[in-house]
């Protein structure tokens, strides 16, 4: 592994592989247990930098870190760096001189992880960045794929929905193509980034022409701010033409599955009735999430094994 | 005043002969020449070209002295072969008022060491609303003739109408910093393959391409002189060879990071790269070029931009746009255009003297005049370049007051030895004089 994990593709097969590999080790170790908590990282302290409101990664992240018994500390920065006045370096340093072994950032801008890792020695995990990467959030997706479909080479995955601003969609493409598994892009062409051609993935801008072939369905959450941009003519149309229902819902194979990151739009990019339903693994996806980041910062931190 | 013997140059690259400098005006160029008084310089081995002449930077000066004044850019620009800069509008407060071009061309003065020619603001405030008092700047002591609203662009179709005509009235030029803004809200780079990848808001080619087809238009209607600045892409060079084959009265410039650098170098996130516009892909950079080297794209112009050391130590999207040039324009342009073949020394001394001074009518102004040739009787404003001697940037030994160089740690060609304003030594074993 290396010393950040900045972006999917800092992860190579087989590194990620053992991530999910520990993940899975790791919820074995504490099933059954009273005390959900490995002494790990004991004396260890992570840091978790929010520049962004994100009750559920960083509460995700705070619970791996506590249950492998590392000192936690949250700091809630919101807004940008520079309208609070100190700058992103100086708030890096100042936690670095506090003592803090690895920084979880999650940031607006594309690439603040990055620049964060310049100017560090502990280590940087990405708790997703502007419209760049969210890592974590691909591995625990494909945690979940896996534990679902008990494979990922192969798997058919779709990523519909918002792929120009998708820090979660930029990830699970790298990573799933890693993995093994062929992912199609669905959206509107407005909402798919000039450059899409590049990367390792299939486009297409019809949702019923992929969904029967597909194995997994990933949906993106629609933000509100897109709605006044032009992107789409309206919400309704958008839904009509890229929302997944229970019609839609049905033309699945009988054991594909639905995720999503969240939070949802029920009504616009998934209806009620599909994120209820037993194909979604929504619900699992966060509990999988605390596994896996338990796993990368376990791997980082190069803790002792349980 | 001090005379010059330069013994052994080679004007233009051409056979080594001793050029004679009395009086701040090129005596006598020929073989064994020898003056009594003069001081001698061996220059043998060393190219003579004429004082070159920026037609874009960023002096700072008002509002952000802490970034550049007009002296420390005009050192770095004297280091940089430079005899004449033209300096941009867009200071704090802005250069919109003939007090201000005033100012900025007094500071330049004083300083002594390159001709700083101030730029006025097409609208006031850059703000591109009204148009500013253009023909106050332009019968002002610092004599304006290039407009710009550079950094902005002037969007309103109409608004760049009237500023193209009404120019026409003390042969003035509007520089244009094209680029279309509602094309490029919140763009950070060159939208392609890695902005897509990278996840930075992208800023399309056809953002500036759109703006340069419809003002050489706009320019071949009424008749006016049209400048477009910093061109970086493969369709822009098009549409600019276009405009000349149909006889419009348009130039441009293309700036040294766009003849080198790519939106490669935007992997890793250092914003040191950010510039707009931004850097292109590898077609764009080959386009620039054959358009430089055919005279498509008539000058090489800097757009040196000096920025404090917070405005660029920070997240991508929060850094302000802009690199340092003026020090090693000449080196790039050597790497770029020269070791390539595509440019001979005349080629590199018309596209950054003789061009870049007559598109700011700067030629014809007596012993005032720059971008003239290497000629007995012409001012003596030229500098003396070492080709061969490589050497790695470093943004610390820089003479700019910022440290914004994208080319740290990169090794480039030639050296200015020496430059000479009227005759004045600026740059000698070079190092700055003063």
């Amino acid at each position: 592994m290396k010393r950040h994990l900045l972006e999917a593709a800092d992860l190579d097969r087989a590194d990620a592989t053992l991530v999910l590999d520990t993940a899975g080790q790791i919820d074995q170790a504490l099933a059954g247990r009273e005390v959900k908590k490995l002494p790990t990282l004991r004396g260890r302290a992570v840091v978790n930098l929010f520049y962004e409101d994100s009750t559920r990664t960083r509460i995700s992240f705070e619970l791996a870190a506590k249950r492998l018994s590392a000192d936690v500390i949250n700091f809630s920065a919101k807004g940008s760096s520079v309208s609070k006045g100190e700058s992103l370096k100086d708030t890096a340093l100042t936690l670095e001189a506090m003592g803090s072994d690895a920084i979880v950032v999650r940031h607006g801008s594309s690439g603040a992880p990055h620049r964060l890792a310049t100017w560090v020695r502990g280590s940087v995990v990405n708790a997703g960045d502007g419209t760049h990467e969210h890592p974590t959030q691909a591995l625990l997706d494909a945690f979940t794929i896996r534990q679902r479909l008990g494979r990922l080479e192969g798997v058919r995955v779709a990523i519909v929905g918002d792929v120009l601003h998708s820090r979660v969609a930029r990830s699970n493409v790298r990573l799933l193509h890693t993995l093994g598994a062929e992912v199609t892009l669905v959206a509107p062409p407005t909402l798919l980034p000039v450059g899409v051609g590049s990367w390792p993935a299939e486009v297409s801008y019809d949702l019923d022409a992929v969904l029967p072939k597909a194995d997994v369905v990933m949906m993106l959450r629609v933000q509100a701010e897109r709605m006044n941009a032009s992107f789409f003519p309206s919400a309704r149309e958008y839904s009509r033409r890229y929302g997944l229902d229970a019609r839609r819902m049905g033309v699945l194979a009988d054991d594909a599955i639905v995720m999503h990151p969240g939070p949802m739009n029920r009504g616009m990019e998934i209806a009620a009735e599909v994120a209820d339903s037993v194909r979604s693994t929504i619900v699992e996806q966060v509990s999988n999430g605390v596994s896996v980041r338990m796993a990368v910062l376990y791997l980082l931190l190069g803790g002792s094994p349980a | 005043m001090t005379n010059w013997l330069i013994k052994g140059a080679r004007p233009y690259g051409g056979d080594a002969v001793d050029i004679l400098v009395e009086n701040g005006t090129i005596a006598a160029i020929g073989e064994s020449l020898s003056a009594t008084g003069a001081e001698v310089i061996q220059a043998s081995g060393l190219v003579a070209l004429p004082g070159l002449v920026d037609l874009h930077t960023h002096l700072r000066e008002p509002g952000r002295e802490d970034a550049e004044t007009v002296e420390t850019g005009s050192r770095a620009a004297a280091l940089g072969g430079f005899t004449a800069v033209h300096a941009m509008a867009n200071t704090d407060p802005v250069a919109d008022t003939a007090g201000v071009v005033e100012q900025v061309w007094r500071l330049g003065e004083q300083a002594g060491l390159v001709d700083v020619v101030p730029v006025g603001a097409v609208t006031v405030g850059l703000k591109g609303e009204r148009l500013a008092e253009l023909g106050a700047m332009a019968d002002s002591a610092a004599r304006v003739r290039v407009f710009s609203d550079d950094g902005h662009c002037v969007s309103d179709p109409a608004l760049m109408r009237r500023a193209l005509e009404y120019v026409k009235a003390f042969d003035g030029v509007v520089a244009q910093h094209a680029e279309e803004p509602r094309l490029t809200t919140g763009a950070q780079m060159h939208e392609g393959d890695r902005s897509s990848r990278l996840g930075l808001a992208g800023w399309p080619a056809a953002a500036e391409e759109a703006i340069i087809a419809r003002d050489v238009l706009l320019a071949g209607h009424v008749g006016a002189r049209l400048h477009v600045c910093h061109v970086s892409t493969a369709g822009s060079v098009e549409i600019l060879r276009w405009a000349k084959g149909r006889g419009v009265q348009v130039t441009a410039e293309v700036s040294p990071h766009h003849l080198l650098l790519t939106d490669a170098c935007a992997e890793g996130y250092d914003p040191v790269f950010k510039v707009n516009p931004p850097l292109r892909t590898d077609v764009d950079v080959e386009a620039v070029r054959l358009g430089l080297a055919d005279g498509t794209i008539d000058a090489v112009a800097t757009d040196h931009a000096p920025h404090a050391v917070e405005d660029k130590e920070s997240e991508w999207a929060q850094a302000r746009p802009g690199m340092l040039g003026l020090e090693q324009a000449l080196s790039v342009v050597i790497e770029t255009m020269v070791d390539t073949g595509l440019l001979d020394w005349r080629g590199v001394a018309d596209r950054m003297s003789v061009r870049p001074a007559a598109i700011g009518r700067l030629a014809g102004l007596g012993d005032r005049s720059q971008g003239r040739p290497l000629a007995p009787g012409e001012p003596a404003n030229l500098l003396l370049l070492d080709p061969a001697t490589r050497a790695t940037v470093d943004p610390a030994a820089l003479a700019s007051r910022s440290r914004n160089s994208p080319y740290a740690g990169r090794e480039l060609p030639g050296r200015v030895v020496a430059t000479f304003l009227r005759g004045e030594a600026t740059v000698l074993d070079g190092k700055a004089v003063r």
